[in-house]
């Protein structure tokens, strides 16, 4: 048990705490609306150019070859100093570490510098009318075009985030005509602009154009946007699901920063003098403290090369279940005044798509049940 | 950065929790409630023996003094496997309040018996006199050494009442044997306000620790259960009504857990933020075990509401000893002082 850090990953907090305190800007309008979208993206090239966007991933990529105790501390750092949402997380955070796992040599290396540079934006293409949190109900197909190497693709895809502001979408298609379920799925990479593809943006719970739908009418993708395999797909989605629910989008330096937020409000109101809300306050500071601990229970163990496996669904109801609590207890010392547009309430109608995005928590809660619990599925 | 008990402290951990299934399994607990049928103090005197025989009594009690002097990570690690056993002797008290408390104020003859398993001791610093496990002890410190830091007015104070004096009453977790001891009782112990508040902050954690343990064990008897019981021609764990109970215990029990080894990191360490980690472990472990407790009733039904299923040798223990050495609420008071969200006094 050591819970300090060494003298060089001191220092590499200090670098990116400097960096971050110059650089990071304030007041951007929301990342989900075109306007913010902008905004938001001249930030990510800045991260990039710096080479802060991907401190995990290898140099010849725009990362620093960090190490997973770095990208921790980096972080904290970046929540502390209040920088923006990523609105690249869902390449650089989910799609990205199933290319490192599951990609071509080619793939990695076409794929990989324009996703750290923020020049191609990637969304998800998971859900379905048909299929929220039953991903395996998936209908959308892919036919394949022999004549010209690939395939053609046909569906409609919902609930993707951003899709209205992004270039591209990965996600799961039926190659497989006869197949039912898990089996005859195939992971796809599909640039947005390609012919025969339809993107509406709609309004998220806050107002905001941070959903889309995504209609494909016979729209070709050459084989190489296939990633893992033909008839794979399963697999290789699960482990981009098993990094959604986990660590890598929702590491603790985020609500620990919103903890400590929330105490500062508490302050400022003066919400000493009632127990019950100071209650809910430290609560909520109190299972953040505990989302750091876990997490770094966890990382040693996979520093020690232990995999989190279906236990990370229990840092997703953690987490999902934490960031609600906590912006409630935000809103409830904010009284009359937690309807007003702000950072709060904002921050609460994003909290509140938690337990359902990512794999609802009845779903966690049946993984965590079955897989870790060793529950009989029937 | 490595958050993991090192080889040597999982070892013994492991050497423990060995010694704490063979000889310490459900019969010996039922053996260690007094006054019962099925009470044989002997049979859980020899359990006590052997903990002695591995060193684990004088874990926390420094090497010059006879101990292994390991530190509170080694002990949080002991403590939950006594907690996982509902070991029905006062471990955490002897071995972590008592053990380092009694060599700082420099009662070497009682350290020797103590580290040589001749000397149990039951420990309360909480203000309220009420003792558990009083029943078998050989020696009692009684005192008030609750703070929220080193920063307080009052001072804390501890007596050694030895032979122990108090009025016997009957707790609804029989091993716990509690006695009501006088206020005026033994003579007060020569240590200073720092040793008697780590001896408080020990016992918190030390009580926090057991929790997760015992927490341990009543999920995985209801794990156990809600497989094989069967009933509408399948087995109660495939119910998603039951399945989602126990995901959200091993959830509480999952993020406790490590803030409890953390707080032992703090206290070893001398951080700051000791008393508010240990304060806040206390409050997860105290709310997590609390909820394990209910769910294993309810998972398992109307076995659980019997003396005669083991089920309840585990889950009286947690709803006794959530409440002790500081419930939730009042830990996370202490956290709230420390946030600054309430004035020390208030805590009083």
């Amino acid at each position: 048990m050591d819970l300090t850090y060494t003298p060089a990953e001191e220092a590499f907090r200090a670098e990116a705490r400097a960096w971050l305190e110059a650089n990071v800007p304030h007041g951007l309008a929301s990342g989900d609306t075109a306007e913010g979208f902008a905004q938001h993206l001249e930030w990510e090239r800045r991260l990039y150019e710096a080479r802060w966007a991907v401190v995990s991933w290898p140099e010849r990529y725009g990362g620093r070859d960090a190490s997973i105790w770095e990208w921790l501390i980096f972080e904290e750092e970046y929540y502390r100093a209040g920088a923006p949402m990523r609105v690249t997380q869902n390449g650089i955070f989910l799609l990205a570490p199933t290319i490192f796992e599951f990609g071509t040599p080619e793939q990695q290396d076409r794929i990989l510098p324009r996703m750290a540079a923020a020049r191609d934006l990637w969304c998800q293409g998971w859900s379905e009318p048909g299929a929220g949190s039953d991903l395996a109900a998936t209908k959308a197909r892919a036919v394949r075009d022999e004549a010209n190497g690939g395939w053609r693709l046909t569906g409609q895809k919902t609930w993707t985030t951003r899709g209205a502001f992004c270039t591209h979408m990965f996600g799961l298609f039926r190659t497989d005509p006869d197949s039912e379920r898990h089996r005859g799925l195939t992971y796809f990479m599909v640039p947005l602009d390609t012919p025969g593809v339809t993107v509406r943006g709609f309004g998220r719970l806050d107002g905001d154009e941070g959903f889309a739908e995504v209609f494909l009418e016979d729209a070709f993708v050459p084989d190489d946007a296939v990633l893992g395999g033909v008839d794979r797909g399963w697999s290789v989605a699960m482990a981009t699901t098993g990094s959604e629910r986990g660590l890598t989008l929702r590491s603790p330096g985020r609500f620990l920063s919103a903890a400590e937020r929330l105490v500062a409000l508490a302050r400022e109101r003066g919400a000493g003098e009632d127990a019950l809300a100071r209650d809910r306050v430290v609560r909520a500071w109190i299972d953040a403290d505990a989302y750091q601990q876990f997490t770094l229970q966890q990382v040693t163990e996979i520093a020690d090369g232990g995999a989190t496996g279906a236990r990370s669904s229990l840092n997703k109801l953690f987490w999902s279940q934490l960031d609600v609590r906590l912006h409630e207890a935000a809103l409830d010392l904010l009284g009359p005044e937690a309807e007003l547009d702000g950072p709060w309430s904002r921050g609460f109608l994003f909290a509140l798509a938690g337990p359902i995005y990512a794999g609802t928590n009845e779903i966690q809660r049946n993984i965590v049940a079955e897989r870790v619990l060793g529950l009989p599925r029937k | 950065m490595r958050f993991a008990l090192n080889s040597d402290q999982a070892a013994l951990r492991e050497a423990v929790r060995d010694l704490l299934r063979a000889e310490c399994p459900p019969a010996v607990v039922r053996a260690g409630w007094p006054g019962e049928p099925d009470a044989d103090p002997a049979r859980v005197r020899r359990v006590w023996d052997q903990l002695a025989e591995m060193g684990v009594l004088g874990a926390a009690v420094p090497e010059a003094d006879g101990g292994l002097g390991l530190d509170a990570v080694a002990l949080v690690g002991l403590l939950e496997e006594a907690g996982r056993a509902a070991l029905p002797l006062p471990l955490m008290e002897t071995a972590f309040v008592a053990g380092p408390l009694l060599a700082a104020a420099g009662e070497t003859t009682l350290v020797e018996r103590l580290v040589a398993g001749d000397l149990i001791v039951a420990a309360v610093l909480d203000g309220s006199g009420l003792v558990p496990y009083a029943q078998v002890a050989d020696a009692l410190i009684v005192g008030d050494a609750r703070s929220i830091g080193v920063d307080i007015r009052q001072q804390p104070t501890a007596a050694l009442v030895t032979p122990p004096q108090f009025e016997p009453l009957r707790s609804l977790d029989g091993a716990r044997g509690p006695g009501r001891v006088p206020a005026d009782a033994g003579a007060a112990l020569d240590a200073d306000a720092a040793a008697l508040r780590a001896a408080w902050e020990r016992g918190v954690l030390g009580a926090a620790a057991q929790l997760i343990g015992l927490g341990r064990t009543l999920l995985a008897l209801s794990a156990d259960y809600v497989k094989e019981r069967r009933q509408f021609g399948v087995a109660i764990g495939t119910f998603q009504a039951v399945k989602h109970q126990l995901a959200d215990a091993l959830l509480a029990l999952e993020f406790a857990a490590p803030a409890v080894l953390r707080a032992a990191w703090s206290l070893d360490s001398g951080a700051e933020t000791a008393s508010r980690d240990v304060a806040a472990a206390k409050a997860l472990a105290s709310d997590a075990a609390l909820q394990v407790a209910a769910t294993a009733l309810q998972v398992h039904g109307a076995i659980a509401y019997t003396v005669e299923y083991d089920l309840h040798l585990y889950a009286k223990r947690v709803w006794a000893g959530a409440r002790a050495w500081g419930d939730a609420d009042w830990q996370r008071a202490r956290v709230a002082a420390a946030l600054g969200l309430l004035p020390e006094e208030a805590l009083r």
